[in-house]
């Protein structure tokens, strides 16, 4: 570490203005603040600063994502294993899932860093953290067969025309992994429609999704191997445990808006319920909360819906926010054969209300305290 | 009296070459966008259709300006499009006599045209109060700003969308996966949205060339 930091204070002379390489400043300042918590102090008021920077909220998020990438790997080799008919010990089952999971990984952080690096030093600002949770995100809601120039393309897409263009992070409308999804799910719909996934080389089998859709409830897996994530589909979403695990840190250091979750997870079950009240078809009268097992839901739900820059911001328009998502997959799942999984659209279609609900719920509030005012002015 | 001009002038040019930069009827004006997403897929139907939007432009400014002291004020948006209609159905029905084919994958946006919002801005904008010369001219210069923009969306949705140029194939049969190779079509470069996204795309290109096109 030590020396690491000597190196560092060695060079950093020559990035400093007038220095020979000042015109690369930010991406030296990127790898500086990846590496060190950066010294520098406030010179004037105010002093107070909360230590919850951007570099540790994502750290947070990235942290809260592990259980996810972990199940995710070892579950690749499970699919494949059990497909073939092999007995594995865990170890290698998770050494084969490792192998296939690490390059999309890999490709997902080198495009994405790559283009904000270029991005941050054309534009002249320092990097901040913002695609370290999205570079890791993206692999995870990706099929594991996905060819690596997509995901290449993809992320490179989701950075510039979802995040660039608005001015980087924090900026943009919609969450940039989604937009990557959405951006494979449109060009290669082949690869990434939801129904069927890869499970073993040149074998695909229906997810519980295309099975629940089809109407064909008793081949469903059992909840509890829906629950534990034993079962095919995009590499981080299946084991609902392991997003758990992921939503209490979330929601324990308040990073993530519980509101969302809850509302969002009340809104599947409230639709969900109210189809099985109306009946007609095996899929409207499956177990509401199938809902909450099956598909991308709840990895969307937790990690994505809860993004701090695309959701809505006030909190009554949380609640809304996260209602609407919940209750429109139910509706898309049901009632949209073209689309097995619902998840990805209707949060992005959410990102894009999310300002709306917001100006209304001020409105809201502005009308409510003149009334009040003028109450009080006429007694 | 003023001087005679010349036909050629360098106002005159200005009037063709203006619309191909600062003020093209598309990434400026932004005018013309409901054609420019449905026709662009292909490289041929783009030309076709830049080509025929170029020839209405054109003539009707020209036939408007030759009117314009004539047109009665309250009634000129009817007379306008009289003369855009008859051009806009002599275009149509040239189309279905030498390129049939193209003339079928247009299908409803050459009779369309009419509505397009750069030929009435043209006559309204400029052949009212223009000498009919000059009008012919700025009708053909926007015209084929217009088709410019087209072209250059269409280049890049049938190479990426299709893998060819005019239909021939660019991208290698190997390549694809159905031959064993790596590489696919982008589903959504066929997609209207993405004529919407390559449009951003070259405004934004546009504006970080031109720099006085950036708002203060």
């Amino acid at each position: 570490m030590k020396l690491l930091r000597k190196f560092l204070d060695k060079i950093k002379p020559s990035f400093e203005k007038g220095g020979r390489l000042s015109k690369f400043h930010s991406t030296f300042e990127g790898f500086e603040s990846f590496l060190f918590v950066p010294d520098t102090v406030t010179r004037q008021a105010c002093h107070i600063r909360d230590s919850m920077d951007m570099k540790r909220t994502m750290s947070v998020v990235v942290l809260a994502l592990v259980p996810c990438l972990l199940f995710g790997m070892w579950n690749v080799g499970f699919q494949h294993f059990r497909s073939t008919g092999e007995e594995q010990a865990l170890l290698a089952t998770f050494w084969f899932g490792f192998l296939k999971v690490l390059p999309i990984l890999l490709v997902s952080y080198i495009v994405g860093l790559g283009i904000e690096f270029a991005f941050a030093q054309v534009r002249g600002h320092e990097i901040n953290e913002g695609f370290l949770v999205t570079g890791m995100i993206i692999p995870l809601i990706m099929p594991v067969e996905v060819p690596l120039w997509m995901v290449a393309l993809a992320t490179a897409f989701a950075v510039i025309i979802g995040k660039e263009i608005f001015g980087g992070t924090g900026m943009n409308i919609w969450n940039p992994a989604l937009l990557a999804r959405a951006f494979v799910f449109f060009s290669y719909p082949t690869h990434i429609s939801g129904d069927k996934v890869w499970v073993a080389d040149g074998y695909s089998g229906a997810t519980p999704l295309s099975d629940a859709a089809a109407g064909l409830i008793q081949k469903l897996p059992s909840a509890c191997d829906m629950f534990f994530g034993f079962i095919p589909g995009s590499i981080g979403e299946t084991s609902k445990l392991a997003i758990l695990l992921g939503a209490a840190l979330l929601i324990f250091t308040g990073i993530a808006s519980w509101k969302i979750m809850f509302s969002g997870v009340a809104g599947t079950l409230g639709m969900a319920y109210l189809l099985n009240a109306v009946g007609g078809s095996p899929y409207m009268e499956m177990e509401p909360y199938y809902h909450l097992l099956m598909g991308g839901l709840a990895f969307g739900l937790v990690f994505m819906a809860t993004d701090p820059v695309s959701s809505a911001q006030t909190e009554t328009g949380k609640w809304i926010y996260g209602f609407m998502i919940g209750a429109l997959v139910v509706v898309i799942r049901v009632f949209n054969p073209a689309y097995p999984e619902g998840a990805m659209l209707v949060i992005l279609l959410m990102n894009t209300f999310a300002p709306l609900i917001d100006h209304y719920v001020v409105e809201a509030n502005i009308r409510r305290r003149t009334n009040r005012g003028r109450k009080l002015s006429k007694k | 009296m003023s001087e005679k001009e010349p036909l050629f002038s360098a106002k005159n040019l200005k009037l063709f070459t203006d619309p191909f930069n600062a003020g093209n009827p598309i990434t400026v004006l932004v005018l013309g966008i409901c054609s420019a997403l449905a026709v662009t897929v292909k490289l041929q139907p783009a030309i076709v259709m830049g080509l025929s939007v170029t020839v209405v432009t054109g003539f009707s400014s020209f036939i408007i300006s030759l009117l314009r002291n004539t047109i009665p004020n309250r009634i000129r948006i009817i007379v306008q499009l009289v003369v855009v209609a008859a051009l806009v159905i002599l275009v149509d029905q040239l189309l279905k006599a030498y390129v049939y084919e193209v003339s079928k994958q247009l299908s409803v946006f050459v009779g369309l045209i009419i509505t397009n919002c750069i030929i009435m801005g043209r006559i309204e904008a400029f052949a009212l109060g223009n000498k009919p010369f000059p009008s012919l001219i700025d009708g053909f210069g926007n015209g084929a700003g217009y088709g410019m923009i087209l072209v250059i969306v269409a280049f890049f949705r049938e190479l990426l969308g299709s893998g060819s140029l005019f239909g021939i194939r660019i991208v290698p049969e190997s390549f694809y996966v159905s031959a064993g190779g790596f590489y696919e079509n982008n589903g959504m470069m066929v997609l209207p949205p993405a004529a919407l996204i390559l449009l951003g795309v070259i405004i934004w290109v546009h504006r970080s060339v031109n720099n006085k096109l950036l708002e203060k």
